[in-house]
Parts: C-alpha cells; sequence; structure tokens
C-alpha cells in the first residue's frame, strides 16, 4: 500500500521552499497567539506528519465560505495548507462529479481518523428533503460520514450555528452540526466551530494547522469556537474604539463624523456583542476590515445574526417594532375608565348612605 | 438558548412586552388617580406670600431649614442619586438612540467617562442610602417589602449597565441581555410600586400648595 506523503515531502515536489514553509509556520503561530519561536517546532511538526484525509462536505450553504478560502490571496503560502493536507471531496474543487464524486468520499471514508469539513446548515424538516447530493439527504450523508470521522470542523455560521437558512422562520428546519449532535441524529464527534459570514480565511487555515501541528483540538469558547480567533470582541480590537469612549459617533454614512472615522455604533455597528479576528487578522492580504472600509459589523460570527433586527439600528434599538403598545394603551385607557367609574360610583354611594348627625342623635 | 438569542430576546419580544405593561399601568394609573377629583371648596380664598401650587412645586426640591443637617444622608445621598439616574439614563448615547427609535426625539449626549463616574456615583449614593435605612431605626421601622423590591430594581438596571459598558463579570453580551432585562422589569414595576411617583410627584405637590394656598398656608 502507498505511504501517504508528510507534508514535507509534498511541499517540496510542490516546490515550496523551507524559507517559505517557515514564513507561514511564523505567520500561523502568531495567529495562534504563539511566541515567534514556536515556528521552527510547528515547521518540524507539521513537516512530520502525513496528509491527513479530508472530506469538505457541502450542504445548505452558498460557497461563500470555499469562495473565501480558494480566492483569498491566491497562491500565497496559505492556499497551499491544503496541500497539507488530502482534500479527497470537495463538490466546488474537485474535478470528479457524479458517481465518481461519491467514490472519492467513500475511498476517503474506508480509513478511519479523517477529518470532516461542514459548510451549510443541515435541513431537518419533511425528512430533510429540502436539500439532497446523489440521492442521499444532507442528514444521511452527514451522519454517515461522520461515522469514522476523528473531528468536524464546521466552516461559516450557517454549519457552525444555523446561519441564514435557521433565520427565522427556518422554512427548512435548518440546523447547525452541534445541534444535530446534541439532539442524538448524527454521531457524537469533537467539533471545532469557525463561524463567520464567511469565515476569515487565515482563520480557517489556522484552525487547521494547529489541529495538524497538536494533533489535537483547539481551547474553544462556550460556542465551540477557538479562542485564540473568537476570544476578542471586535469592539475590543476596533481601532474607532477611542471614538466610542469619547462619545463621537458618525450619524450617517457621509457625515462629518464618518469623514473622520469615527464610531459606527449608531449606524448599527455589532462589534460590542461580535466576538472574531476580523480586527486583527483583517481581510483581503491584511488589507482592511468592514468597519475600516466604513460599514458597520454585522455581527456575522454569532449565533442568529440575522434575527438581531436591522444591520443599521444601534445595539440599543428593538429589533422588532413594538406592535403590542398601542393596545395596551388603548387597554391602559379602558381600565384607567373603569376604575375611575367605580370609585365614582363608590363614592356616591357613600354619599348616599351618609346620615346627618342631629341634635337627636346627641341626646341618645 | 445561547446570549445572542437572549439578547435578540430582551430586544425584540421581551421590549415589546415590558413597554406594553408600562404604556398600560401609567395610563390607567394616572386616570385613576386624576379622575378621584375633590370636592369644590366654598370658603375664600386667604392670600398669603409664596403660597401656589407652583410654589410648593419648586419649594418641595429644596430641604426645609435645619433638616439637611438633621438627615444629611437621606437629602444629600436622595439629591445624588435622582440627578445620576436622569444623567445616567437621558444623557447615555446609546439610551438616546432607543429613545430616538421609540419617539424620534434625540439630543446630544455626554462623553462615556463622564457616565461612567456618575453611574459609579449614583451605586455608591443608592448603597449609602439603603446602608442608612438599614442602620436608623426609625427608617427600618418604617421601611417596608417594597422599600426594599423597589430600591432593588433600581439598582439592578444601573449596576449591570455599568458592568455591562466595563466588561466586567460576565461577557459583554449576557451582561448586556441582563441590563436590557433588568431595565424591562423596572419598567413593569415601576407603574404600580411607589416608583410611580416619577409621574405624580409635581402633580401632587401641586395639589397640595394649591389647597394650602387656598388656606393662606404656604407650604
Amino acid at each position: 500500500m502507498n505511504r501517504r506523503p508528510t507534508v514535507a515531502e509534498q511541499l517540496a515536489k510542490r516546490g515550496v521552499s523551507r524559507r517559505a514553509f517557515l514564513k507561514f509556520c511564523a505567520a500561523a503561530a502568531s495567529l495562534m497567539a504563539l511566541p515567534p519561536s514556536m515556528a521552527p517546532a510547528i515547521a518540524e511538526a507539521l513537516g512530520k506528519r502525513t496528509r491527513p484525509s479530508v472530506i469538505w462536505l457541502s450542504f445548505q450553504e452558498c460557497t461563500g465560505c470555499t469562495e473565501s478560502l480558494t480566492r483569498s490571496h491566491t497562491p500565497t503560502i496559505e492556499s497551499l495548507i491544503f496541500d497539507m493536507i488530502s482534500l479527497d471531496y470537495h463538490h466546488t474543487l474537485q474535478a470528479a462529479s457524479g458517481t465518481a464524486a461519491e467514490h472519492a468520499r467513500e475511498q476517503a471514508m474506508a480509513e478511519p481518523g479523517y477529518l470532516v469539513l461542514v459548510d451549510g446548515s443541515i435541513p431537518t424538516k419533511d425528512d430533510g428533503i429540502y436539500s439532497i447530493i446523489a440521492g442521499m439527504t444532507n442528514l444521511q450523508m452527514l451522519k454517515e460520514t461522520l461515522e469514522n470521522a476523528a473531528a468536524v470542523v464546521t466552516i461559516g455560521t450557517c454549519a457552525a450555528f444555523g446561519g441564514i437558512p435557521k433565520a427565522d422562520p427556518n422554512p427548512t428546519g435548518a440546523k447547525s452540526v452541534q445541534a444535530l449532535m446534541d439532539e442524538g441524529l448524527v454521531p457524537r464527534k469533537p467539533v471545532i466551530n469557525v463561524p463567520g459570514c464567511p469565515p476569515i480565511p487565515t482563520v480557517i487555515t489556522g484552525v487547521l494547522a494547529h489541529y495538524l501541528t497538536f494533533g489535537e483540538i483547539p481551547e474553544l469558547d462556550h460556542l465551540g469556537r477557538p479562542t485564540m480567533y473568537f476570544g476578542d470582541s471586535i469592539h475590543d480590537r476596533c481601532y474607532r474604539r477611542p471614538f466610542y469612549d469619547q462619545g463621537k459617533f458618525a450619524k450617517t454614512f457621509d457625515d462629518e463624523g464618518a469623514r473622520k472615522g469615527w464610531c459606527l455604533f449608531e449606524l448599527g455597528c455589532k462589534g460590542p456583542t461580535t466576538y472574531n479576528a476580523c480586527a486583527t487578522a483583517k481581510w483581503n492580504n491584511g488589507t482592511s476590515f468592514p468597519i475600516e472600509s466604513g460599514h458597520g459589523c454585522i455581527g456575522c460570527s454569532e449565533p442568529d445574526f440575522w434575527d438581531a433586527g436591522s444591520f443599521y439600528s444601534a445595539l440599543s434599538m428593538p429589533t422588532k417594532p413594538l406592535d403590542l403598545a398601542a393596545g395596551a394603551a388603548v387597554a391602559g385607557v379602558v381600565i384607567g375608565a373603569g376604575v375611575a367609574f367605580a370609585n365614582r360610583s363608590k363614592k356616591s354611594s357613600a354619599k348616599a348612605a351618609h346620615k346627618a348627625t342631629g341634635l337627636a342623635d346627641l341626646e341618645k | 438558548m445561547s446570549e445572542i438569542e437572549f439578547l435578540n430576546w430582551v430586544r425584540g419580544d421581551g421590549l415589546n412586552l415590558a413597554i406594553s405593561v408600562f404604556l398600560l399601568g401609567v395610563i390607567w394609573r394616572l386616570i385613576e388617580i386624576f379622575s378621584l377629583g375633590r370636592k369644590p371648596d366654598l370658603s375664600a380664598s386667604r392670600q398669603a406670600a409664596g403660597a401656589s401650587g407652583l410654589h410648593t412645586v419648586f419649594r418641595r426640591s429644596l430641604p426645609p431649614p435645619g433638616m439637611v443637617k438633621r438627615s444629611p444622608v437621606s437629602y444629600i445621598g436622595g439629591y445624588i442619586f435622582h440627578i445620576g439616574l436622569a444623567v445616567v439614563v437621558f444623557l447615555f448615547a446609546p439610551h438616546i438612540k432607543l429613545i430616538e427609535s421609540l419617539v424620534g426625539l434625540s439630543w446630544p449626549a455626554l462623553p462615556s467617562q463622564i457616565i461612567d463616574l456618575v453611574a459609579v456615583i449614583t451605586l455608591v449614593a443608592m448603597v449609602v442610602v439603603l446602608v442608612d435605612r438599614f442602620t436608623k431605626p426609625v427608617k427600618r421601622y418604617l421601611s417596608t417589602f417594597e422599600d426594599y423590591f423597589t430600591w432593588t430594581v433600581t439598582f439592578l438596571p444601573v449596576l449591570t449597565g455599568y458592568l455591562a459598558v466595563k466588561h466586567l463579570l460576565l461577557p459583554y453580551t449576557t451582561m448586556l441581555a441582563l441590563h436590557i432585562l433588568t431595565v424591562e422589569i423596572l419598567l413593569v414595576v415601576l407603574p404600580f410600586t411607589k416608583l410611580f411617583h416619577a409621574f405624580t410627584v409635581f402633580g401632587s405637590r401641586w395639589f397640595n400648595g394649591h389647597v394650602n394656598a387656598h388656606k393662606g398656608v404656604p407650604v
């Protein structure tokens, strides 16, 4: 049987120099909040490891997560992390289609211990008929694929938390991978959630690099997100934070405050409740992140961000219209009038029952 | 329920419910109180300097002579936390944003550092008046469950608001949701407890001042 090539062998075959590889490892170390001295150790660990098989399952998704990853800064060393793993099944990226594609998945599954990457949520309503691949519902495919998996990495908010398909009223009964495990609908495996709509490319590759380097699940927060990337809120790391503290807010997207780069809180920025690495890792090869481009954070790495009201309403504003208020006010008038009427009649009956005290009463 | 779902609920259905109960209660109580009416006073009105409803509205905002010395904590503490609450509630940018979204009115905000300072002073003043209530035998004797309950529902929104802004104790999202929830509890409780004085204070002062002015007594 052919031995799987190690990462170092694979990279050498691809003509990636040791220097470039070390540079990548240093970047990965910095992303993982490890000291730079860890870079050679990462290089050694990564270099020795055989390329694990990876099965990437795409369910109710928009391919934005794949776009994010593949288009990031091609062809940099980052995209080569995918040469460190053996990506055996991926709808968008694989050349095979139809039966051949499914065969690739089955073949990869023959050797237990593979990594499953999932993007998209899984429909469960009406037996999950809303999304079918090769005659299998997403739920069936996930259940089957997870059987011998070592771990699952959910790529994007849909797989991590349900995302847009799960948004109210959730017509397909969409659920996240974790929710399905909690309900016992699919085998329970360790889950790393990498939410975002889409997630930052370097965060996706960083999480994979961590898993490959240390061979274990990184430290996760209570929502299953690696704390090294999702430990800080956007607000806490935002370069516009001093303006928030000074009470300087842009009121519209083209006013004086917006031009001066003031805080976008009043324009609906969800930075204070959103945990992600955008403000530090940034997008497009470290160019900028949404707030730097003048738009508030929409909170895409948090559960149910789609149901948190308008992207342009401040966090302190209501998420829904107060449709009960008018009825309540009318009810207040009716009850108030009723009580007033009761008080009046009590008073008039007391008045009617009142007897004047006369001399005769005193002599009794 | 994740903390974001909790936050979405307090910002949506929770707020809807709380504001509705608040509106219902306030309108009900105001109609009830103002419809009580009084018997017409047929006696001839007497005149005295400084005796009128309006005079009393202002005079009662100032302590009677000698009272600050006799009861400094009640007066000074009372001033501080009432003014502090007004500043924190009405001059913090996110609060103004909420009011604007509800009724369309807005005004300039104070820098958040000043709000922070006022919030701390308000919290300290509220704790001091509570301790005073415990330690002074007369005050303690006069206090009922309602006094401690209303103190709690007023204190919690300020405390959770401060902790949320300062990112203390709990993650910001959870603390913000708790802050909004405690404000909603305050809104629900306000019309049906002594906290309703926020709406009746000036009306009742005017009424007392007016009745006594008729008798020629400035109160």
